[in-house]
């Protein structure tokens, strides 16, 4: 029973992605979005059903098909349900269920909408194939898939050529890491002789090439550096868009990779180390960044980058666990933020600009509450924020590893906490610069309203022993990932706790309503930081431009010089023999007479 | 009835064949060149029985009645095709004009 419904879990979205995109527009808005919202619907209903039968330890196993089998190699699709697969199927079908319900709301006036639901649903489908996979090159079709409807989504309103430019340069960037996972997963299959990732995990070859090469597809796709420079543009797409693929699902996915693929990286303490140096080098960096951007969409953005730089430090640290922990929490939260700002743009007539917003609490109360719960999670202030518990899991997760890597954690959460208020004191406080106009409609608030309680109450499923026992998840994850590590002295927890509240109080300081000013900080250093720390002007001079000029030199080489003669002998030989169709039928007549006593000839010569 | 040898009849049927053939390439008047194709046929004929009369085969004056009804109908084809296109309103038998589509 749990087997059918999980294939249905994924069957659902994918025929409504079918009947939405094969129904090209002629769908009335209301039937798209039932269609596209109740199909997601009906798979967090089964994925909640199938996750109640299911917490036992054992896992399901569904064989679907045997894909090919040839000499020393075989590979089969199948779906499998075990704890860490069901975390991330709850967390995709009832977040993306939410998000689609908001969708509704936030695209009604589109003319593609059905294309936009057709998209989003294909979407949902591809990260839930990503998730159940129990075989890696099915992984990687889930894989590939999340990253096609990114790019269709990015470049939703393809109107504009900068979306569609975004939309490209995130296409590009991941594949650069999807290249590397493939000859990792290449590299794999000829060691192991299997992709299926059961047996690859119960004697993992220690190949720190394949675990390298899987870690740089994992990083292009959950946006880390060096390959960081897509995520900040990728905001070119619809609010919704970035809430679902490029804050709560897609771009976990590398994490999910990472711990899925955990016994592989453990047995290289090369990788562990870069993985960890990586999600600590990102997290400061698009912490930095964060703090100085003006649109508010771009400030969630790095803040994604930032938070995602946790969980790979968590990985890097051996903290499974708490990686998933925050990916969960992130998840909701981040969804969350996104929303609410997505709300925000709609009142202030598509403005993103967070300097001429201003003065929005009292205008927008129940937006502001929304987004104040999600900021609270996001800067993790403690006991009564999710962020604040997945966090704290982090931290201790760092601290076992490296004192150092928890230096650092704890600068990068008082940078959330800094960046995070330094918005809200911006956009929901001080004078009004411009006048929000309608309200924000049933379809749109009922989802801030329930991701605004999971935020704040969501993280209770796992705390330190410090404040209650209670550790839902981390048992729930034991038969993979083991037990979790003891917990560190309890000036971990009260440092940990206090961090944030300074962070709120910095903000405070520095943009509370009065003395703030109504400019962005133009030095240099700011400068540098809101454009991504000059990545994109090294990739452009590095990569971009040489590749270009290649390019154009390459374009009138041999081999393209003998296409084009080809073509314009063709193009010569068509327009003469074009020229004998005259319609004239005495010339006709004439050719014929002439074939004719050409034959004779050639039949009377010899 | 003095006999002529089939020689002398191909020759005859080849000078007939070419005046056709010179006919339908020369002439612009497509009722003209209809007469001229019936001249051609007339010469396929004539060598048929020249060549049945050579072997003493009865297959020659078959093929000539064949011919014979063969010229009937591609005449009235013809004759049906320049009537058509009259009643479209083309003005003239010109045959070099009839490449201009819709008359």
């Amino acid at each position: 029973m749990d087997a059918l419904f999980l294939k249905l879990i994924v069957a659902f979205p994918l025929l409504a992605a079918a009947i939405l995109l094969l129904s090209a527009g002629r769908m009335p808005a209301r039937a798209t979005c039932v269609i596209g919202t109740g199909s997601v619907g009906l798979s967090a209903l089964m994925a909640a059903r199938v996750a109640t039968h299911a917490t036992s330890p054992a896992s399901l196993h569904v064989p679907l098909w045997s894909w090919m089998r040839v000499e020393g190699f075989s590979t089969r699709i199948a779906f499998t349900l075990d704890p860490l697969s069901l975390v991330m199927m709850l967390v995709v079908t009832f977040v993306g269920f939410l998000i689609l319900l908001y969708a509704c709301g936030y695209m009604r006036d589109d003319p593609d909408i059905a294309r936009f639901f057709g998209y989003m649903t294909l979407f949902v489908a591809a990260m839930l194939v990503l998730v159940f996979s129990s075989d890696l090159l099915s992984l990687y079709i889930g894989w590939e898939g999340v990253g096609i409807c990114s790019y269709l989504l990015i470049g939703f309103w393809h109107i504009d050529s900068a979306n569609v430019a975004a939309a490209r340069k995130a296409f590009i960037v991941t594949r650069i890491g999807d290249a590397a996972m493939l000859c990792g997963l290449l590299l794999l299959a000829t060691r192991a002789g299997t992709l299926e990732i059961a047996p690859l995990l119960a004697a993992p070859p220690a190949s720190a090439t394949a675990a390298f090469l899987l870690l740089g597809g994992a990083v292009a796709k959950s946006a880390q550096a060096p390959l960081q420079t897509w995520l900040p543009d990728a905001m070119a797409g619809p609010t919704p868009v970035s809430a679902l693929i490029h804050a709560a699902t897609m771009v976990t996915a590398g994490v999910y990779l990472i711990a899925r693929l955990h016994p592989l990286f453990a047995a290289v303490p090369a990788a562990m180390a870069t993985v960890a140096l990586i999600g600590l080098v990102t997290l400061l960096l698009a912490a930095g960044s964060a703090l100085v951007q003006t649109d508010i969409k771009r400030i969630l953005a790095y803040s994604t980058m930032s938070q995602i730089g946790y969980m790979f430090l968590a990985l890097g640290a051996g903290a499974w666990q708490a990686a998933i922990f925050h990916l969960v929490t992130h998840a909701v939260f981040k969804a969350l933020l996104f929303m609410a700002a997505g709300a925000v743009i709609l009142r202030v007539h598509h403005r993103q600009d967070i300097y001429q917003m201003g003065g929005l609490a009292r205008a927008m109360p129940g937006v502001f509450a929304a987004f104040l719960a999600g900021a609270a999670a996001l800067a993790g202030l403690p006991l009564l924020t999710a962020g604040f518990y997945s966090k704290e899991m982090i931290l201790q997760g760092a601290w076992h590893a490296n004192p150092l890597l928890w230096a650092g954690a704890l600068l990068g959460a008082l940078a959330t906490a800094v960046y995070i208020f330094r918005c809200i004191f911006i956009v929901f406080f001080g004078p009004r610069h411009t006048d929000p106009t309608g309200r924000t409609g049933a379809t749109m608030a009922l989802p801030l309203l329930c991701l605004g309680i999971l935020a704040l109450v969501g993280g209770w499923i796992d705390m330190p022993d410090a404040i209650a026992p209670v550790h839902l998840l981390s048992r729930l994850l034991s038969p993979l990932f083991g037990a979790p590590t003891a917990e560190g002295p309890s000036w971990l927890l009260w440092t940990g706790s206090l961090v944030p509240l300074a962070g709120v109080g910095l903000a405070w300081l520095l943009w509370r309503p009065r003395i703030r000013a109504f400019t962005p900080p133009e030095d240099a250093v700011a400068r540098l930081a809101r454009t991504g720390w000059g990545f994109d002007t090294l990739y452009d001079t590095l990569v971009v431009r040489p590749f270009v000029a290649l390019g154009r030199l390459n374009q009138t080489d041999i081999c393209d010089r003998l296409s084009d003669a080809t073509a314009a002998t063709a193009r010569a030989g068509g327009r003469m023999l074009g020229r004998m169709q005259s319609g004239q039928v005495r010339r006709y007549a004439g050719w014929i007479a002439a074939g004719t006593i050409a034959a004779l000839c050639l039949g009377a010569w010899p | 009835m003095s006999t002529t040898s089939p020689a002398q009849a191909l020759l005859l049927a080849a000078v007939l064949f070419a005046t056709g053939m010179l006919g339908v390439l020369a002439r612009r008047n497509l009722l003209l060149m209809l007469m001229s194709i019936e001249i051609m046929l007339n010469a396929a004929a004539l060598a048929f029985i020249a060549a049945g009369a050579r072997w003493h085969a009865p297959q020659g004056q078959v093929m000539f009645l064949m011919i014979l009804s063969l010229a009937a109908a591609e005449a009235a084809i013809g004759l049906a095709i320049i009537l058509r296109l009259h009643a479209a309103g083309r003005p003239t038998l010109d045959a070099d004009t009839g490449n201009r589509l819709k008359g």
